[in-house]
This record gives structure tokens, C-alpha cells and sequence, in this order.
């Protein structure tokens, strides 16, 4: 039987709640399990109510299961709010000195702030109770005390592991048998733990991104915060800009003066950043923006998610100019589709845009490590030096791309303008050449519709029912779909991570044996029903809409899709 | 090869006949010609409206902006190739209306860059309504019981941290060409907020109205050096108008923060995804 386990870590913000969870999944990695992690936080600095779950399993997972097999509480109120999500047989751990009237079954009591003061300091307190935690599986402690090293610098190191030590002991002598499934290590390339923000940092540097500019916004800011940390070492710019519309007008500029450049944001601040976008279409210069969804509209909820912003960057700006959108499905999604991004943008000198939710940005992941020799690098159709006659970075050509040159090399002037322009780039209202540079632009639409993939299809394109969704949801909708078919129902899951231009063909292709179609997203309106509809003329059966801000589990959908007919 | 200014010659101008513009055009011609600097070697950046035509009209390598955004798109050019000389144009509204917070945190910032404000105190395009600098009680279509007070630019750009500080005038080409002149010459921010005759719509400050009012501060000693009689200074107006540059000084610029770019224009270096592997042994 295939070994799976829950874990949930819960506490107030400051009592490091997301350092354990995270040492928990790496923890688990090390031990050859496939790892998925989820972060619920409020947007506060201290207090609150945070958790943070990981879950780990010998099948490659890639969603957040129910229910709770251990509880490691921090404070009182995740004991209260989340012991009901525990299952039976299962295990709650906790500080029984500094939290009192709990009674219940499963019950791990471990003075945790007595034992990480004598492992030196009491701030350890989480790290005696994973220790404990681990403890109750039957985890290697050599594994754990390794991956708190590494994590840990210097001195705190060795205090971590001691505090670590205390609190697997005590669950060893006091609570040998409180949880009875112990669990063993199995075999596993070493695998790498990252969030959705990490791997697209990873994909930029990686792609040759050398500027970016943002203003911080949840759920992407630990983005620029990477980047800025690795700028010396790897030769960028990222500038902390004034505001959004500086941030983006900035990248534009950068990208004009030839070279790769990004912003990252959340809906609220690429509100701000719509007038630049369409600087970017009509300038035709090549920008990467990274939009990382939160629930709106307004400030909304700042640190939840959603996919309530598809249609908007769809249409984002006034007037019709070539894009393209990109919604990672996993982490190492996340990775490929940002390296994938630069070079759209670059080869056809538009913007690109890649979509995650904060449930994607913050989710870890254990993921095989990543081949960089896969990294392709194409800037597209840069100019030769030899033009007839002065340059025209707008230059008519048969697939509306124009090579590019970029300013401040003899011979050349590179001229372009937010005004419509002539092919030389200067301002003009003459409504033939008007007519004839939206042709040349909209044109590049023609090339960059090939490049885009065709959505994942999961099963056999024969089934009787279909569950469709995109960007995060997509290990959700697959274990979904893998938990139905155990019960016998036919279903595919059908998954766009690329989205615009619009897979039509291959979408319509993959529907077309479907009897019924759910549509899962998280928004209210059903904003990918709308898009498959209008560009394949199919309805779906019905869609299934989460907007209370929280993620997919795949057992909701089950429930969901199951209400609306799926048999 | 000899520079001139017709190496700076651009589209014809569809400005109106007297505008205070062609004074800006003429001076900026003459300091590129006068400092030696090829067009490929300048970058000109603008914001829309009349002003914002003035890089079509001269030459180099033009980017043409977005309403209050000439700054932010000028200062991202200028991270990715230093060795650009990057100018950017823009009218009072531009500049100090919808790219105020651009100016006030480029200003701060100390970006290596050159802003010429064409001052006319009206928005002309758009033909005639209150700008952000129209002096207090300037009735227009949009302001019929006058404009409120107006913004200081001189004295704001003091506040930021503006590191070259200076006023022009269109109707006094030759003044003006040093100025700017100075401006790209200055390493960090350089503010030239230039008196634009508005002969269409500004019926009060007239070329006339200025050549009996504007006088330079260099012809009477004055110190560029010192920030408190420099925000003195910029406040004087009315039947004394000064030109000239009230403050400027020497400190680091935005790029001179940047290790990257000590290996030059970001635009010159390679592309390596391979080094990437170092950094995922963090994630293990």
C-alpha cells in the first residue's frame, strides 16, 4: 500500500509556524517522499492564525489531502479549530505545560518550551515539537538532524538539532505507540523544495532575465526578494520602484534598451501596470509580467487566493495588441513556462504574461531536480546592419515581427512610439498606415498560436466525463479524477497551462467525447468556461467555483463535481 | 566628420508658429552638437502632448512615452546601458501632475538622467486648461474662478534630494544651451524646469512678460553649493524671475549602487542558464 501522510502545523505568526512546516516537508524529502505543502496565513506580522500543511506520500502528489493524520499545535486555537479535521487514530502534539484543557484521544503532550530552553534557547519550541512530531512516525533522526543543519547556520545549527533530539525522546519513551503507522524511508533521487515564487526566480535568472523592477505584493514579493539577494552574483538590476506603473514603465525602458526584463505583481498592482502593458504591445517591446492572483476586487483578501483574474489579463489595456498567457500548473511549471516567457516575449517583441494564484506561489513542492541544459535561449529576429537606407525597428515584414536593434551602437537610431507610428517608428495618423501596422502587429499572432503546447490531457480522451481547470488546481484535479475512477466513474482531466492564443483546436479536439464537462475554478463566475466556450462554442455541464479565497482539495472536488452529476 | 546640428534634424515641427518649444529644440540641438555626442549615443525619452513630439523633431534614438510616464521607461534604459546618454522631455502636466511621484523618486534616487520640463503652465494639447504649475487665479475652461496655488517644482526637487537644480527660459536659447549642456554633464538627476511661452493659450506669461522679468543668478555670485539659499532662492517670482542653476552637487548616482553594472551596459553580457545549478543545491 502506497504510504501517505498529512501533517498540519498550526500557530500564530511569529511562533515559526512556516520555518517547521518547511523543515517538515524537507524533512520528508530527504526521506524519499514526494512532498506537497500548503501555507494559510493572515495578513498580519504577529498573532493570528497561521497553518501550514505537508503532505507526504510515496505516489507523486501534487495537492493538499484531507484529513489531518498529525496535528503539531503551536497555541490552543489550532488545537481547537483544527482537531476536528484529524482522523481518528490519528495524533495531536502539543505543549502541554503552556496549553491546558485539552482531552480528547491521541493526545501527544510534550513540554516543549522547558525542553528547547535547556536545548538553549526557548524560541526552539517548534523545532522540539517537529521533533516530536517525526518522533511518532518512526523517523530517522540523523535525517532530521541533517536537514537542520543546513538550514540552520553556525551555532543554531547544533541547538536545533538538540531541541529537535528532545522532543523525538520524549514522544519515544512517553508515546511509543500513540500513532500506530510508522513509516519507513524508501528509495528516491534526492529531490529539490521549492514554492511556485522559487522556481519562477530561478526560471528568470535562469533565462537571462537582467532587470526587474516591482513594488512588493503578496503573493509575489518573495520573488524580487530573490532576485535582489542573487543580483550581485548574477549581473541584475532589480530596482524597488516608487509604484507599480513605475515598476513596469521601468521594465519597458530596460527591455527597449535590449535586455531581459520582468515585474512581478499581484491583481491589485497590475491594475496599475495595464497602461504599460499596452505600451509594451503597441511599442512591440518583449516584457515578462508575473501576475500571482489573490482574491479581489480591492485589496480582497490579501493573503488568499484565487483565479479571478483570468478574463482581466486577457483584455488588460485599452485597444487590441498581441499577448500571450501562461498559467503554470506546477512547480515545475513555474520554472519552465517563466524560461518559455522570455523567449515568446522576446521572439515575437510582445508582452508575455504568467499567471499563478498564491496558492501556486506559496505551496512547496519536492520536485526532481531541474536540467538546465533544457534552458533554450532565443531573442528572436535581431537586426543585421543592413538595412537599406536608415533603420526601421517597425519594418513591414510577412510575420509582423521587425528586427529588433537596440540603442546606442553606430549607424543605428532605434525610434518607437506610444502614438501610432510609421515603420520608422515616428508618429503618424495616416489611417493607411495605421491600418497596415495593427495588421503587421496582429499578425505575430499567427507564429506565437504555434508555439503554444495543447492542454494536459490526463486519461484517455474516451471517458465519459471531463473535469477541466487551469493554472494550480491541476494535481488536485488529477487526484480528483484518479479518486472518481476508483469508484468506477469514466473521467479525463483536461488542464491549460498555456492559455493565450487559445489552444482552440486541441481543446475542442480533447472535448469532443466528452458527455459532460466540469469546469473547476477558483472564481465566481467561471471565467475558463467562458474562454472554452467562446472559442470552441462548447458549454460546459456545469462549473464548479471556489471563492472563499482557499484552494481545490481534491476530495472537495470529488464532492463538488459528484452534486452536479458526475457518475 | 564634423558634428552639426543637422545630424539633429528630425520630422518637421507641427508646432504652433512662435512657440516656446522651438527655443528648447534649438538649445537642445546645439548642446548635443557643442558636447560632441553622436545621436546613437543619445537616448530621448518623452512623455505626449507638444513637448513630448520634440525627440521626433530632433533626432537620436527615440522613446516615446506614455502621459506622466517619460521618467520611469528613461531611468530602466539608462539601468540596462549606462553609457546612454538619456534625456527626457516633458510639459508641466507631464512632469508634475500625472509623473509627479516618478520625478519626486527619481530625483531621490539620483538617477544619472537629464528632465527638461517644458514649462508653459497650461495644458496646451488638450488646448487650455489648468496645468499643476498655472499661477494662483489663472482662469481656464477648466479652472473659471482661477487656478488654485501652484507646485514649486525647483523647490520640490530641493526637498527630494535633486542634485542639480537649474531654470531656463525658451526666449534666451544661448543660456539655455549651457544649462542643459551642464545637466548632461552632471552625473546623478538633473532638473531643468524651462519657461515655455505658451503663445496659443498662456495670454499672461508672454515672452514679453519673461524678458522683462528674468535675470541670472550667475551674474551675481551666487553660490550653487548651498541648499538653504538655493530654496531660497527658487522662490523668487514675480517681478524678478532667476535663471541659472540654484543647486547642484556631486553624490553617488543610482547606477554607481549596482554591482553588476560595474561590468558595464547589463545590454553587452551573455546569457549562462548552467550557472543556475549552484543555486538549487540551496533547495535540497
Amino acid at each position: 500500500m502506497t504510504q501517505d501522510i498529512n501533517f498540519m502545523v498550526g500557530g500564530e505568526a511569529g511562533q515559526g509556524v512556516q520555518s517547521a512546516g518547511l523543515l517538515l516537508a524537507k524533512a520528508m524529502t530527504r526521506w524519499g517522499y514526494h512532498t506537497f505543502a500548503d501555507q494559510d496565513y493572515e495578513s498580519r506580522i504577529r498573532g493570528g492564525h497561521n497553518f501550514f500543511r505537508v503532505r507526504a506520500s510515496q505516489a507523486h502528489v501534487q495537492a493538499i489531502a484531507e484529513p489531518v493524520n498529525i496535528l503539531i499545535a503551536f497555541n490552543k486555537e489550532s488545537v481547537d479549530l483544527h482537531r476536528v479535521g484529524v482522523v481518528s487514530g490519528g495524533a495531536i502534539v502539543y505543549d502541554g505545560e503552556s496549553i491546558k484543557d485539552v482531552t480528547g484521544a491521541g493526545l501527544v503532550s510534550v513540554p516543549a518550551q522547558k525542553l528547547a530552553e535547556e536545548a538553549g534557547d526557548k524560541l526552539m519550541s517548534n523545532t522540539v515539537l517537529l521533533g516530536a512530531g517525526l518522533g511518532l512516525i518512526g523517523f530517522d533522526l540523523d535525517v532530521l538532524a541533517d536537514v537542520l543543519r543546513r538550514f540552520f547556520s553556525g551555532d543554531s545549527g547544533e541547538k536545533n538539532v538538540k531541541a529537535a533530539r528532545a522532543g523525538f525522546d520524549h514522544v519515544l519513551k512517553g508515546y511509543p505507540n500513540t500513532y500506530a503507522r510508522k513509516l519507513k524511508a524508501t528509495n528516491a533521487p534526492q529531490r529539490l523544495v521549492l514554492t511556485g515564487n522559487d522556481a519562477m526566480s530561478l526560471g528568470a535568472i535562469a533565462a537571462g532575465c537582467k532587470f526587474m523592477a516591482a513594488y512588493p505584493m503578496t503573493p509575489t514579493t518573495s520573488i524580487m526578494e530573490y532576485l535582489s539577494a542573487k543580483q550581485k552574483e548574477y549581473g541584475l538590476v532589480v530596482v524597488p520602484a516608487e509604484d507599480e506603473i513605475s515598476a513596469i514603465n521601468m521594465v519597458v525602458g530596460a527591455a527597449y534598451a535590449g535586455v531581459r526584463a520582468m515585474t512581478a505583481t499581484s491583481g491589485g498592482g497590475f491594475c496599475l501596470m495595464v497602461e504599460g502593458l499596452g505600451l509594451a504591445g503597441i511599442t512591440e517591446t518583449p516584457i515578462v509580467v508575473i501576475e500571482g492572483q489573490r482574491a479581489g476586487p480591492g485589496i480582497g483578501l490579501p493573503t488568499r487566493t484565487e483565479q479571478g483574474d483570468l478574463e482581466f489579463i486577457l483584455h488588460a489595456a485599452h485597444g487590441e495588441f498581441p499577448r500571450a498567457v501562461l498559467a503554470p500548473a506546477t512547480v515545475e511549471e513555474c520554472f519552465w513556462l517563466t524560461v518559455k516567457a522570455f523567449n515568446l516575449a522576446d521572439k515575437y517583441q510582445m508582452p508575455v504574461l504568467v499567471i499563478t494564484d498564491q496558492h501556486l506561489a506559496s505551496s512547496y513542492a519536492a520536485i526532481e531536480t531541474l536540467d538546465l541544459s533544457g534552458v533554450t535561449i532565443d531573442r528572436g529576429v535581431l537586426y543585421d546592419g543592413k538595412a537599406q537606407g536608415v533603420y526601421k525597428r517597425h519594418a513591414y515584414t510577412e510575420s509582423g515581427i521587425s528586427p529588433r536593434a537596440f540603442p546606442g551602437k553606430p549607424g543605428v537610431l532605434v525610434v518607437t512610439d506610444s502614438d501610432e507610428h510609421d515603420e520608422a517608428g515616428h508618429l503618424t495618423e495616416d489611417a493607411d498606415t495605421r491600418t497596415k501596422m495593427m495588421q503587421k502587429r496582429m499578425r505575430k499572432l499567427y507564429g506565437a498560436r504555434k508555439e503554444i503546447a495543447p492542454p494536459h490531457l490526463y486519461g484517455s480522451k474516451r471517458a465519459e466525463n471531463m473535469l477541466i481547470g487551469w493554472g494550480s488546481t491541476y494535481g488536485a484535479l488529477k487526484e480528483a479524477a484518479d479518486m472518481l475512477r476508483k469508484q468506477g466513474v469514466s473521467v479525463d482531466v483536461l488542464h491549460f497551462s498555456e492559455l493565450w492564443p487559445f489552444p482552440a483546436e486541441p481543446a475542442a479536439d480533447a472535448m469532443s467525447n466528452a458527455q459532460r464537462t466540469f469546469v473547476v475554478e477558483n472564481n465566481a463566475t467561471g471565467q475558463l468556461a467562458h474562454l472554452i466556450r467562446r472559442e470552441t462554442g462548447r458549454a460546459a455541464t456545469a462549473s464548479i467555483l471556489r471563492y472563499d479565497g482557499r484552494p481545490f482539495t481534491p476530495a472537495g472536488i470529488v464532492r463538488a463535481v459528484e452534486k452536479e452529476g458526475c457518475r | 566628420m564634423t558634428l552639426t546640428v543637422k545630424d539633429y534634424t528630425g520630422l518637421t515641427p507641427a508646432w504652433c508658429p512662435g512657440c516656446g518649444n522651438f527655443g528648447i529644440l534649438g538649445a537642445l540641438r546645439r548642446a548635443l552638437v557643442e558636447m560632441g555626442l553622436e545621436p546613437h549615443q543619445v537616448l530621448l525619452v518623452s512623455d505626449i502632448g507638444q513637448a513630448g513630439k520634440l525627440p521626433h523633431y530632433a533626432g537620436g534614438n527615440v522613446f516615446n512615452s506614455l502621459h506622466g510616464r517619460a521618467v520611469p521607461p528613461a531611468l530602466g534604459a539608462k539601468l540596462a546601458n549606462p553609457q546612454l546618454n538619456v534625456i527626457i522631455t516633458a510639459g508641466d502636466g507631464g512632469a508634475y501632475g500625472e509623473g509627479a511621484n516618478h520625478f519626486i523618486h527619481a530625483a531621490r534616487r539620483n538617477h544619472d538622467v537629464t528632465y527638461l520640463v517644458h514649462d508653459n503652465q497650461v495644458y496646451g494639447l488638450t488646448k487650455g486648461q489648468t496645468s499643476p504649475t498655472s499661477e494662483a487665479g489663472f482662469v481656464t475652461k477648466t479652472t473659471p474662478d482661477g487656478a488654485p496655488l501652484p507646485i514649486n517644482p525647483l523647490l520640490l526637487a530641493l526637498a527630494v534630494g535633486g542634485s542639480f537644480v537649474a531654470r531656463g527660459f525658451a526666449g534666451d536659447i544661448e543660456h539655455l544651451t549651457t544649462l542643459i549642456k551642464q545637466g548632461i554633464q552632471h552625473r546623478g538627476f538633473s532638473l531643468i524646469d524651462i519657461l515655455q511661452p505658451c503663445v496659443s493659450f498662456n495670454h499672461k506669461n508672454t515672452f514679453a512678460w519673461y524678458r522683462q522679468r528674468v535675470y541670472k543668478l550667475d551674474a551675481a555670485g551666487y553660490n550653487t553649493g548651498d541648499r538653504s539659499r538655493a530654496i531660497a532662492a527658487v522662490q523668487e517670482w514675480g517681478d524678478r524671475i532667476p535663471l541659472g542653476v540654484f543647486f547642484t552637487e556631486q553624490r553617488p548616482t543610482y547606477e554607481d549602487g549596482f554591482a553588476a553594472l560595474r561590468a558595464g551596459s547589463l545590454v553587452d553580457q551573455s546569457i549562462e542558464p548552467g550557472r543556475v545549478e549552484k543555486l538549487l543545491s540551496e533547495f535540497m
